[in-house]
This record gives structure tokens, sequence and C-alpha cells, in this order.
């Protein structure tokens, strides 16, 4: 029941006077109007289900876990979300280390409820044994820094990592079906949570009697104010949650106003929210497709780059080299081919114009497409390739594929195509380079004088006739 | 009011249960029985803690072991109990006139004796009896009562079953005379129109424990009178 430390910040009564005489006047000593939130920022963090929320000064992470537990006897086919609050002492002087105080307790669960009894995380889907082994999620908030208004900071926190969190796959097997196999992340892609609706709390604080209301109160507010209560809704405008723990009291008419005010604003939250984890879900997209996409050349050594993953089954496509496999791979390159672009340099890929059936297995992987950063590329006209290819296409022999050769083999096959395109670094990124070259388009490398021109011509002309 | 959706259920109250304590008293709602006591004002017992300005007002909720059907372990300071204490003491600071005792100290204990929904309400009319019967200077009674939404229909307060269906569950304290709320605490999803219903339900309940808290009152101010001898 430790309700009040001695080391409490308290604060001036000149201070509360000149907060409560601006606030009569509609200024904020910050600078806001009363109804305006301060600046929020969300970040993710490595892991997926991590978040870190910036509301103002206030700083807050969530992290999101599962584990496999029992489910409660009275609900045997659902999974459960527990809220988990540590109110770091850095955060403020007043909060100790240990068992979290009355206002993390109330933090805890005033998050709780706006998650749990609104129905926003599916628990259902958590089960994965009817009794027996259902997922239990558990959200462990940290507040960093007070600044002012936790409650809402931690909810965006909460619903960040919510919605970013993926749990593993699982899948019944075993004799009966009874045993529980957890597929790793690199077997199987990890799951979303499913989350129904973004309950948003919006925090007003009173003053005065009523006489002032302020959304999303700051530390020195929170000292002076009266009352305060915390609304969380959706977008729909559903009231998922009300916590107003005595103080001020205030009138109905009030309330519903507020609530109308909390609305508004959880609107904006919740469309801020999913901008963030859109973007947040574009970019992990990217990478899982540059780790899967590009099939390799094993003789190639572009492993040495160390960009890409290579399973066997992309070695196998590439030895196979049959059409039907490289259609495959292309569309598999499809999508990543326009976001790639910056990979360019440094990995071979598939074009979908390239349609002819090489013999060549260099000419496989290359980019027909133009550049999407780069305004100006147009991209190779496959008909012309073809035809340069099959000039020079049987004088490739297979094992003018070996990496340090790779490049020879490029630059003899494209002459024409290639425009000058300078490659100072290692063999696997030559050919790589020249595969570029292939396209027409032009390079951030064009624009540097090449000291390997000269070198390169060499062997071009030299082979040339052969 | 006539439908039978929007009847409360039986109250009982009774004062001057705890005789140790400075003030005390007894409320039933239905199944649902919650035992106050109120010591204060007096010293305060951590000196760190005193308030130059004002009383410093302390709260403590707990359920008995056997209040539910099943029998519980460790109830008290778990995080339910923390937050209910949290609540109930910043409900009745509000209403207790703190300034008029500064440096001192007043004690609110409540103790769940039968659980059957509705505890919190319970508990916070049970405290302004008490508060009452201690003789701590107060600005207005506060009087609390609990509504919900099932089936489409508000329902005024909710028992154990009802509360645990599944529906909405809001339980609202309010002054009174002065016609304000000051405790207000929602779980569960309603639409705006909907709230504004059954807030407006639950303010006509607490209405209605108010009169009866009066009448309570002043029953026990008649016997006061009556033993006395004038």
């Amino acid at each position: 029941m430790e309700q009040r430390m001695a080391n409490t910040w308290r604060m001036t009564v000149n201070e509360k006077k000149f907060i409560e005489t601006a606030l009569e006047s509609g200024l904020r000593i910050d600078g806001r109007r009363p109804f305006d939130y301060r600046k929020l920022e969300i970040k993710f963090g490595k892991d997926e289900g991590s978040a870190e929320v910036h509301l103002g000064q206030t700083h807050v992470m969530a992290f999101v876990t599962a584990q496999l537990v029992q489910p409660y006897r009275d609900r045997p086919n659902d999974g459960t979300l527990s809220i988990f609050t540590e109110f770091s002492p850095m955060a403020d002087p007043s909060f100790e280390p240990g068992r979290p105080g009355e206002s993390a307790v109330e933090l805890g669960r005033v998050i709780d409820r706006g998650l749990r009894e609104s129905r926003a995380v599916d628990t259902e889907s958590l089960c994965i044994l009817s009794g027996k082994l259902v997922w239990a999620i558990r959200v462990d908030l940290h507040i960093l820094d007070n600044g002012g208004n936790l409650i809402d900071a931690a909810n965006i926190a909460a619903l960040a990592g919510l919605l970013t969190f993926r749990r593993p796959e699982c899948s019944l097997g075993g004799e009966n079906g009874q045993e529980v196999i957890i597929h790793p992340p690199e077997e199987r892609e990890p799951l979303h949570l499913i989350v129904h609706h973004l309950p948003i709390a919006v925090t007003f604080a009173f003053f005065s009697y009523e006489s002032s209301v302020v959304i999303d109160p700051t530390h020195h507010e929170e000292a002076v104010m009266g009352g305060r209560m915390t609304a969380t809704l959706n977008s729909n405008g559903d009231v998922c949650a009300i916590q107003k723990a005595g103080g001020e009291a205030i009138l109905q008419g009030v309330i519903m106003q507020c609530l109308r005010i909390a609305a508004a604003k959880a609107g904006a939250i919740s469309d801020m929210i999913k901008k963030e984890v859109d973007s947040y879900n574009t970019k992990r997209a990217l990478l899982k497709i540059k780790r899967h996409s590009t099939p390799r050349d094993v003789d190639r050594g572009a492993s040495d780059i160390g960009l890409k993953q290579n399973s066997s089954v992309d070695q196998m496509r590439v030895d196979e080299f049959s059409g039907h496999h490289v259609q495959r791979i292309k569309q598999e390159c499809e999508e990543g081919i326009a976001k790639q672009s910056r990979d360019v340099e440094s990995e071979t890929k598939l074009s979908d114009k390239t349609q002819t059936n090489r013999s060549n297995e260099d000419t496989k992987n290359f980019i027909g497409g133009p550049s999407s950063w780069d305004p100006y590329s147009v991209g190779v006209d496959s008909d012309s390739l073809k035809a340069s290819l099959a000039s020079q296409g049987m004088q490739m022999p297979i094992e003018k594929q070996k990496d340090s050769k790779g490049e020879e083999t490029r630059s003899e096959a494209k002459p024409e195509d290639a425009p000058e395109n300078n490659n100072p670094k290692t063999s696997p990124l030559r050919e790589a380079e020249s595969a570029e070259r292939a396209n027409g388009e032009k390079t951030l490398k064009d624009a540097v004088k090449a000291k390997n021109r000269k070198s390169r011509r060499k062997s071009h002309s030299s082979s040339g006739p052969s | 009011m006539s439908s039978k959706e929007t009847w409360m259920r039986q109250i009982r109250a009774e004062i001057g249960v705890v005789a140790k304590a400075d003030g005390s008293a007894m409320f039933e709602m239905g199944n649902t029985k919650v035992v106050a006591a109120v010591y204060g004002p007096r010293e305060v017992q951590n000196r760190s803690q005193q308030l130059n300005a004002n009383a410093l007002v302390r709260c403590e909720y707990t359920m008995a072991n056997f209040s539910t059907g099943d029998r519980m372990r460790k109830l008290k300071g778990d995080r339910r109990s923390t937050e209910i204490s949290l609540v109930i003491r910043q409900t009745m600071e509000e209403c207790i006139l703190t300034n008029l005792m500064p440096r001192s100290q007043i004690d609110i204990f409540v103790q769940v004796v039968q659980a059957d929904g509705g505890t919190l309400s319970a508990c916070i009319n049970a405290a302004t009896l008490a508060l009452a019967n201690a003789g701590i200077p107060m600005r207005d009674i506060v009087t609390s009562c609990s509504a919900g939404y099932l089936n489409s229909t508000p329902l005024l307060d909710l028992n154990y079953i009802e509360d645990s269906a599944g529906g909405a569950d809001v339980t609202l304290g309010i002054m009174p005379k002065l016609d304000k709320v000051t405790l207000l605490q929602m779980d569960a999803k309603l639409s705006l129109d909907t709230f504004e219903n059954v807030m407006q339900l639950a303010i006509e309940g607490c209405k209605a424990v108010a009169d009866y808290i009066r009448e309570i009152l002043l029953e026990n101010t008649k016997q006061l009178q009556y033993r006395r001898g004038t």
C-alpha cells in the first residue's frame, strides 16, 4: 500500500498555479492545444513482436512472446493473453525496483481489459490441442521514460508488438495425432496473430473542477490534474473500456463529449499504427525474398558474397537447367526484381524477358528489366540478346562457367550489349556486373572510369574471333 | 422503470458492525456481502508519507478465502486487489474533505465476505456508510451501482453469472447531490449510444442506492438521539 514514496518529486506551488492559470485560458505549457496529441513515433526492433513507442518524451517498449501451456479449465479452447508491466526506475524517481506499484498494476490491468474483454486478439485460433495445449501470449511492457500519459503510449506499443508478432506454426503428428510438432521459422513461415480490431487508449485530464479538460497530459500536467479518465475505443466507434478511478467528479455530459473526441483520436492513431506496421511488414517481406528467390550457381561462387542463403533445391534447379525450371525461378524472381535493384550488382537473377533456353548457364542469370531506382534505365531487349547469344553460344564450353573465368565468358557473350562497365571488385561481383552490362542499363559504375576497361577490351578482342 | 431488467437486487445495510473501528458498516446487494471499517483520523504511521496540507487516505480491499465458490489462496496483494484498492481509495479521497484534517491518516478496510458480482459497488457503498458512521467530514456521499448489456438489453446490478456471460459491465460511482460522476469503469465492447443508455441506467441505480443510504443514516441518527435521551 505504499502509494507515496519519500522521493516523489513534488511540484512547487508556483508551478502548479502557473499551469492551472494557463489552462484556464486554454494554453498548455508545451504549446499544444487542449485536444492535441504529442508527436508519436513507432519503431520496431530486430525480433518480431518488439516495438518501441515515443509519445513526446514518454518512451515505452513492448515485447511479445509466446509459449505453449495448458489452458484454463473453464476455457479449454482458448489461448491466453497476459500483460506484464515493468516500471523501470530510470523512468521516474518514484519508481522503485521490485514488485510493481499501484500505478504499474493499474496500467497493466487497463491495457489488459482493453485487449482481452473486447476480444481484440482472437484466442480461439491459439488453441492447438483442445484442453491440453494452447499458446499463451505474453506482452511485456517496459517503461523507459515517464513523460506523462503512460497508458496511451504503452497501449500503442502493445498493439504494435501484437501486430508484428509471429508465432511458429505447429502441426499435429505422432501416432495418434496427439504430438505437437513446432516448426522452426526456417522450415515454415511463422504465423501472424489474428487481431480483429485495434483498441486505442485515449487519456483525458481534468483540472480545477471541470474548468479544463485536456488530452494526453504531460508529466507536469499529471501532477496538477484533479482527475483522469482513460477511454479505450477502436476505429469503429465502439467503446472497449473506460477507466475513471475516482478523482475529480465530472458531469455525465462531459463524459459523453470526451468519448466522442476520443473516437476521433482513436481513428487517427490506429491509422498511424497500421501504416507503420505495414511498412515494417513490407521491409520484412523484402528481406525474405532476397533469401529465397535467387538461385545460385555453385560454380559461380556467387555465394562468396554471402548475400544469399541457398538451399539445395535452388542448386538442383540450376543444375538441371531446363526451360521449365528456368520459368519457375523466373516467376519467383519477378517480384524480387523490381525491389532488388540495389542488389543487381551483386546477385544474378532471371528476367522474364529471357525466355530462351540457353545452353549457357551464365545467361540464365541476368536481369532484363529496368531497375526501379535508376530513372534512366531501360532494360535490355531479349531478342537482341538472344541473337547475340546465338552467335556466341556454341563457343561457350561449360567449364568456362568457373568463377574466375565467369566474367570473361560474360564479356565475350555480350560484347555489343555491354556498355563500358567497371568492376574493380572481386570476380563474383564482376560477373554480376557484367550481367548488368548485358542489360543495357547504366549503373553508377558507368560514371566511374574503369581501370579494367583496357584489359577487358584486350580479352574481348583476343577471344573475339575465336 | 417497470420491466424486470431494470430492477436492482435487494439491498440491505447495517451500521456499526465492527465495534473497535471508528466507523463501520455492512452492505449487501443481493448475495454480495461486504464489510467496511474506517479508522481515523489518527496519527500517520509512516512519517515519510505524511502530507502537511491534507489527510492521508489509505485503503485496503481483500476478499475472504471463502467468499467465492472455490476457496482461494493468497488473495491479498494480487493485482486485482491492488487495482480495486487504488480505485476505492481515489474515489473516497474525492469526497472526503481532506484539507480539514492535515497531517492525519484515515484508513479504510474493506472485506468481501460473499462475492456474487458487483463487489466494487458494494465496497464503495459500504465505505461511504462507514465514513459517515466515523463522523468524517465529506463533501457528499458516494454511491455506486453496476449495469450491463446482455442480449441487447441493458441490465441493472449484474450478479456473477450475468457478469461472466461476456457482455459489458459498467460500474459507476456518483455523488448524488452534485450529480457528478466520480467513478466509471467499463469493460467489453459497446457502441457509443448503447453505452450512453447503460450509463444512464447505472446512474438511476446509484440514485436509488443513495436514497436507501440516506434512509439508513437518518435512522441511525435517530437511534443515537434516542440513546442520548434527547
